[in-house]
């Protein structure tokens, strides 16, 4: 055996893990508002929109759904310069997670929509108010509440897929790890020490999201 | 320099595929078994073997997949393990899905009514045989839709194993790719042998789903 764990140079590499931390951080904040956004428009199109737009919404999260992230990664950022669009690392994966959140979160959206009962609508619309302001502020808030816990967990999962992002040479938790695992040859040690900054990220996020759900969305959500 | 033709570069990726089915096949099966054995601990008397499980499914399930790998690749070793990306890949995906089917199968344990084990406590059945007889068949029957969903997730996921090197699907189209230049095609085929895979999957947890409501 005689192998020994040595985190001695953990010292001089907390500031990687910060900025790497920091980066997966602002991929899954930016994935999390982009994802939201596309998913309500996208969940609002396919139940109100022309049939055309409602066939081209259910292929895209039927094809999204069922292919890996890190192939959908690799089409994106490899794949479409050779027609023509060119991405740095950063970009592409902000829109592959962005696209990838929407197909899960558009079909919990819709489900959201689906839980709202009809009598909202038609309430509001004796009341006088225009088609948008029913949806935007009767029908959408109270879907957002019903599917917040579905919501925060995909956020989540979405959070902790980043990872893969590492393989396009995005700067995030992942590459920093890779980065200080050849240089260190502390390859277990420093893996370790990143997953339990993985596991901190989720559990907060988690914390965050619950929280700030509730204030934002009153009570009942948890 | 070898010229690849489309047929060439299909009849590789499909050659490729095997091992993608194989791994699947394999961490669904392994994990099956753990996850079994996890669930006897989430569903236990003793509360410190609930904890316990509670903990192995938290961990699971709060992390990379990436990182379970990696720990996995260069972690085994330490422990005088000769480890190849084959053995990492097939054992870290295994107890990753256990994890996740262990709660899956917990939820379905969880939904029965609490009669079901008063029933059997009744009828003189001992712990084990009320879990065998009665708990068990009843939890596996109503929690089919989203273990064949897990399944479909399990089968995505092994797409990261072409990162600690193991030759799957993903890690022989990079391969490909580098020797023609042509991502657009390599990787469009990847998804498309990916969806061909799982769509099926998908379209059966969602029938099961509709026949359980």
């Amino acid at each position: 055996m005689g192998y020994s764990l040595d985190f001695g140079w953990l010292a001089d590499a907390t500031g990687a893990i910060a900025r790497g931390a920091a980066t997966t951080v602002l991929l899954i904040a930016v994935t999390t508002l982009a994802g939201t956004l596309l998913s309500i428009v996208g969940a609002a199109g396919r139940r109100n929109g022309p049939l055309l737009l409602k066939r081209a919404i259910g292929i895209y999260v039927e094809v999204m759904r069922n292919t890996p992230f890190l192939v959908q990664l690799f089409f994106i950022f490899f794949g479409l310069p050779s027609i023509g669009v060119r991405l740095d690392p950063l970009l592409a994966a902000m829109l592959a997670m962005t696209l990838n959140m929407a197909a899960y979160t558009i079909e919990i959206v819709g489900a959201g929509l689906d839980a709202v009962s009809r009598g909202q609508t038609e309430a509001a619309l004796a009341l006088g108010l225009r088609p948008r302001q029913v949806f935007v502020k009767i029908v959408l808030p109270q879907a957002l509440k019903v599917i917040f816990p579905a919501l925060t967990s995909q956020i989540i999962i979405m959070m902790l897929e980043s990872a893969v992002v590492s393989q396009i040479a995005v700067r995030e938790l992942t590459y920093e790890a890779d980065m200080l695992q050849a240089r260190t040859f502390r390859a277990f040690e420093t893996y370790f020490v990143v997953t339990i900054v993985y596991l901190i990220l989720s559990m907060g996020l988690r914390r965050l999201l619950v929280s700030g759900g509730r204030r934002a969305l009153g009570a009942g959500v948890s | 320099m070898i010229e690849f033709t489309f047929w060439d570069i299909v009849r590789n990726l499909l050659l490729a595929a095997r091992w993608t089915v194989l791994l699947s096949l394999a961490a669904f099966g392994g994990g099956g078994v753990v996850g079994m054995l996890v669930l006897f601990f989430r569903i236990a008397k003793n509360k410190w073997a609930r904890r316990l499980a509670s903990g192995y499914i938290a961990l699971f399930q709060g992390t990379p997949l990436l990182m379970q790998l990696f720990l996995m690749f260069f972690g085994l070793p330490m422990l005088g393990l000769r480890i190849e990306p084959w053995t990492a890949a097939a054992l870290g995906l295994t107890f990753f899905a256990s994890a996740y089917l262990a709660e899956i199968w917990r939820g379905g344990v969880d939904a029965l009514p609490r009669g079901q084990w008063d029933a059997g406590a009744s009828l003189g059945l001992h712990y084990l045989q009320e879990l065998r007889l009665i708990i068990l068949p009843q939890a596996f029957s109503i929690t089919r839709a989203p273990t064949v969903g897990f399944l479909v997730q399990l089968i995505k996921s092994t797409a990261l194993t072409s990162i600690i090197g193991f030759e799957e699907l993903v890690r022989t189209s990079n391969a490909i790719n580098n020797a023609t230049f042509e991502p657009f095609t390599v990787y469009g085929l990847v998804a498309l042998i990916f969806f061909i895979m799982c769509f099926p999957l998908t379209q059966y947890a969602r029938s099961l789903e509709r026949r359980a409501t």
